[in-house]
């Protein structure tokens, strides 16, 4: 199987989904409190989707699947997405 | 995200050329793209004639507003999509393409932090981006670039970067074969490596690390026992070995 990838491959997938860009978004995980960027998730990808998971514990944040005539997003493990809205980048540490 | 962003264009391949014996750089010209920051990457989906689709990213290596987009695409083994782009595209084909994208692992002009650049293999394509973004800006921000290749052989833009050394300067690590007259360590980076290369912790570098999953993960965890912050490294990995 391949390894994990990171959260920066779901900016293509999720793109239209959110009206920024989420990977350099803050979440807080519902599992174990961490709070990353979504580029900062652990990313297993294919065949079926992107199975999103926290860096630290594992549990699974998002399900995003892409396909030809819909998008299905599920945030089982998100507890809040924290969107700056000063400027267009990422609000940096 | 703008709806510019998000939907598919068609590239047409204009140019490529062979960056080593396997990883190819193409450039599509794409009408209407809107331009990239340096460290966006784009989707590259192919279709096939039975309709089965398959999607990969790819990093620019290049920022910037040209109407052409440059990517440098390493042969996987056992991959669906960059055995095509390396050995079987030619220029005219087309492919669908959708971006730019990513905001996390960006380098803008306006940063005035220094900046380390650490490339596993092809991981060095969008750090190539951010050099030559750097030496477009006239940034002052001190910049540098530590390479791990395995061999002198498998080095991508060695010329290109040689051209940015005054701004962005390159050292070249080799983990199994070193060229002709190297006195250096050959092997994995070592903690030992990067605390000699790495912009010290102490001057609050950012540092960008891109390559294979396992590469990263090292890197990052080596700089954070060598008392670099943890949310000043920005990692992008794009699995393989």
């Amino acid at each position: 199987m391949m390894r994990p990838l990171d959260g920066n491959v779901l900016a293509g997938p999720v793109s239209g989904l959110f009206a920024f860009d989420a990977t350099s978004t803050r979440a807080q995980c519902d599992g174990c409190g961490d709070v990353a960027m979504i580029a900062q998730a652990m990313v297993y990808g294919e065949p079926m989707g992107y199975v999103v998971r926290c860096r630290l514990c594992d549990s699974v944040l998002l399900v995003v699947v892409e396909r030809a005539r819909h998008r299905l997003l599920s945030m089982p493990g998100v507890r809040w997405l924290r969107v700056d809205t000063q400027d267009d980048g990422p609000a940096g540490p | 995200m703008s709806e510019a962003t998000r939907r598919w264009r068609r590239g047409t391949l204009v140019r490529d050329r062979a960056l080593s014996a396997s990883a190819r750089s193409v450039t599509f010209a794409v009408p209407d793209w809107p331009g990239a920051a340096a460290g966006q990457h784009v989707d590259v989906r192919l279709t096939a004639p039975d309709g089965y689709q398959a999607v990969r990213s790819y990093s620019l290596a290049r920022a910037g507003t040209d109407r052409e987009i440059e990517l440098a695409v390493e042969r996987l083994p056992d991959g669906e999509v960059s055995p095509f782009l390396v050995d079987e595209l030619e220029p005219g084909d087309e492919v669908e393409l959708r971006g730019p994208l990513g905001g996390w692992f960006v380098w803008r002009p306006g940063e005035q932090r220094p900046v380390q650049l650490i490339a596993g293999g092809s991981g060095i394509v969008p750090l190539v981006a951010i050099a030559r973004a750097h030496a477009a800006a006239d940034s002052t921000a001190p910049m540098r670039l530590l390479a791990s290749v395995r061999t002198p052989e498998s080095a991508l833009y060695r010329d290109e970067l040689e051209q940015l050394r005054a701004t962005a300067p390159t050292r070249w690590h080799y983990t199994r074969v070193a060229p002709p007259g190297w006195t250096g360590p050959v092997g994995r980076l070592s903690p030992r490596d990067l605390e000699r290369e790495v912009i010290a912790g102490s001057q609050h570098p950012l540092v960008y690390v891109c390559g294979p999953t396992g590469f990263v993960e090292a890197v990052a965890r080596t700089l954070i026992d060598l008392g670099q912050t943890a949310d000043s490294i920005r990692t992008e990995r794009f699995g393989g070995t």
